[in-house]
């Protein structure tokens, strides 16, 4: 299955991704596929990350979990999350097909960010579908 | 599963390096990562064992530059070639558009790349895909190794092998020389934005 964006779509959800997650103090946050293709994409400008060959280690790395959450009976892990010195980064299912992934640093507590991506996650599913 | 972003004017697609284990898919993906090094602002990923066999995969973007008004931007992958290495095989195979088949050509391999072929088959089939469904071409590897008097398995005995029912385009490459590397990804590539536009007509 292919998926065309148009720019309404795009533009709404990066508005969603810059109002609940940037203003939030997230350093870079982006919606991928499981194929780990890039949808949209926000970031500070201050980190050049890769950020396509993170999308693809990212999508590869929520697909390990999930396989091995399955082996282990379980449907699915809830929470998936790196931390690092400096910064950390938190995978979120938003639909079968897409991912939010959200690098943040340590001005950020999990919790709040958890909170704000299922908010945001909400807000985006209707967009996808539409 | 392409991405069209309209905003952007981009269009991304995954290609998927397959074939049995040592056959070259990495040293295919070195050798356009040398031949396009200009093109490609970024490292190759590479995920390996210690005794440097693919351990996940391989990637590597590629912009290849506007068709029809759209950047084109392709994402090469290689699988795990090894037998053990069937879940994370099937994890990379996941949203593939076009897949490049490199078969190995020594006479000792033959049974592998029957069996690589088939468990390809397998795996697109747990997304409810056939290989008829997607994007496929064929690469004879190693081609080069005839001039050393190493056995190869003729051309037409991997035809036969491998591309009796796929009648896929299909080229005897040398992935370590690069006889043909660049071709048959253009090829793979130029099928699967065919079979796009396709779909999205």
């Amino acid at each position: 299955m292919n998926y065309v964006f148009n720019r309404e779509q795009i533009t709404a959800i990066e508005d969603i991704l810059e109002r609940d997650l940037m203003d939030l103090g997230v350093h870079s946050v982006f919606l991928i596929d499981m194929a780990g293709n890039i949808i949209a994409n926000k970031g500070t400008g201050e980190d050049q990350h890769d950020i396509y060959s993170l999308a693809a280690l990212a999508a590869g790395n929520f697909g390990a979990v999930s396989t091995m959450a399955k082996l282990i009976g379980e449907e699915e892990f809830s929470l998936l999350f790196h931390r690092g010195q400096k910064e950390s980064i938190h995978f979120s299912k938003v639909t079968n097909d897409f991912l939010l992934i959200s690098i943040f640093g340590k001005a950020l507590s999990l919790g709040f960010l958890r909170l704000k991506v299922a908010e945001a996650t909400d807000k985006i599913v209707p967009i996808l579908g539409s | 599963m392409a991405i069209v972003n309209l905003k952007k004017g981009e269009v991304q697609a995954k290609i998927v390096y397959y074939g049995p284990g040592r056959g070259g898919k990495t040293t295919n993906l070195e050798y356009l990562y040398r031949k396009f090094h200009d093109r490609i602002k970024t490292e190759m990923v590479t995920i390996k064992t210690h005794g440097d066999r693919t351990l996940f995969f391989d990637f590597l973007p590629i912009e290849i530059g506007k068709i029809k008004g759209f950047d084109i931007r392709i994402q090469l992958y290689t699988v795990p070639g090894q037998v053990k290495y069937d879940a994370t095989r099937r994890l990379v195979l996941r949203g593939a558009d076009g897949i490049v088949f490199v078969a190995d050509s020594l006479v000792i391999r033959r049974k592998e790349n029957v069996l690589s072929l088939k468990n390809l088959a397998d795996n697109l089939a747990t997304y409810r895909k056939s290989l008829v469904d997607v994007p496929i071409v064929l690469q004879y590897n190693k081609r080069d190794l005839e001039e050393e008097g190493i056995p190869l398995l003729s051309l037409a005995t991997l035809e036969k092998d491998l591309n009796t029912q796929l009648k896929a385009p299909s080229f005897a490459a040398s992935a370590q020389e690069g006889p043909n590397v660049v071709k048959t990804m253009k090829k793979i590539i130029v099928m699967t934005m065919d079979s796009l536009r396709r779909d999205l007509m």
